[in-house]
């Protein structure tokens, strides 16, 4: 069974441990997800599942999609992800995955589309440390060289400003504190990227 | 998302549930100025006994589970201050010895005041 769920995040907050600690939580909510598809090596070259979450009302779905679903014998989902798996023996189409597949203590990696921050400098972005405010310094916070006289041309990869955000991030080893099966919520310790509201994918690390 | 003020409320609802759930309701109303006896949980070489810290509580801070109060005392001429979260499990209980007459929600000033001048009247 493969160790992946798709969830909202739904803000931080804080809770006590066994001990009275208090533990910072990002609290994910997963109404169950769904399997819709399996990808297999003889049909798609690739060992995959597809995964269906959250609500959508049938008349905002596009025919194609529609008929995706009807196959798979589901309602229709909001979104759909793929993961890659090992196998997809034991996996079949139609198939609700909960939270109660992690257990507290486990550690497990999110991901999801970070915050956009928009065009910004190298300072921001690169955490550049930036030139001299006084002292006649008129570098505050430019890049710098982009290469020497020699290559006529700047390098792929050289750090400049630019966009910044918004794009998919995973944030590994994040241990998972409580799970709430009722109310199909998972608390893990730590932040997760992108803001309140932002579709995650958690999975087993 | 189309409906951002439905999003946004149950967003508020499940963080709040979370938090309301580890309130604890038998914390006694106190405000600054309060003697108070703080019973501390302190576990010791795998066993767990009880340590009171008693003094003036000189601050409250915060809202809801990150409510924290500050306990002032005086240990062998030292000044020492504790701050602790109001619903901590790690706290057993909290007794309210004797309220003071105060002036303000932060006691701050008792700090430079030493011996006779750092007393407080008792609210009658």
């Amino acid at each position: 069974m493969a160790k992946a769920l798709l969830g909202i995040k739904r803000g931080m907050t804080q809770v006590f441990d066994e001990v009275g600690n208090i533990v910072p939580v990002t609290v994910i909510e997963s109404q169950p997800s769904v399997v819709v598809q399996k990808k297999t090596v003889e049909t798609d070259g690739y060992l995959a599942i597809q995964l269906g979450f959250g609500e959508v009302k049938e008349r905002r779905v596009n025919r194609p999609l529609r008929g995706h679903f009807a196959r798979a014998k589901v309602t229709p989902r909001r979104y759909l992800r793929e993961v890659r798996v090992e196998s997809v023996d034991g996996v079949n189409i139609g198939d609700e995955i909960t939270v109660a597949i992690f257990e507290p203590g486990e550690e497990v990696a999110v991901s999801g589309i970070s915050k956009g921050k928009g065009f910004q400098g190298v300072v921001k972005r690169y955490h550049h440390h930036g030139g001299p405010k006084t002292h006649g310094s008129m570098i505050h916070r430019k890049p710098q060289s982009a290469g020497a006289t020699d290559a006529a041309r700047v390098f792929k990869g050289t750090k400049r400003p630019g966009h910044m955000g918004h794009e998919r991030v995973t944030v590994r080893g994040l241990r998972v504190i409580r799970i709430d099966p009722e109310r199909n919520l998972i608390l893990v310790r730590g932040a997760v990227p992108g803001p309140n509201g932002n579709l995650v994918m958690v999975r087993g690390d | 998302m189309a409906n951002r003020t439905k999003e946004e409320d149950t967003l508020a609802s499940i963080i709040e549930a979370i938090e309301k759930e580890q309130m604890r309701d038998d914390r006694p109303a106190f405000r600054a100025g309060d003697v108070l006896k703080v019973h501390v949980k302190v576990i010791e070489g795998g066993k767990e006994r009880i340590q009171v810290f008693e003094g003036i509580c000189i601050n409250r801070q915060r809202e809801g589970i990150r409510q924290t109060f500050t306990v002032r005392k005086i240990s062998h001429t030292v000044g020492v201050e504790r701050t602790f979260m109001l619903h901590s499990p790690k706290i057993d209980k909290i007794e309210v010895v004797r309220r003071n007459r105060v002036r303000r929600a932060k006691l701050f000033y008792l700090r430079e005041k030493v011996g006779k001048a750092a007393r407080l009247k008792e609210l009658r």
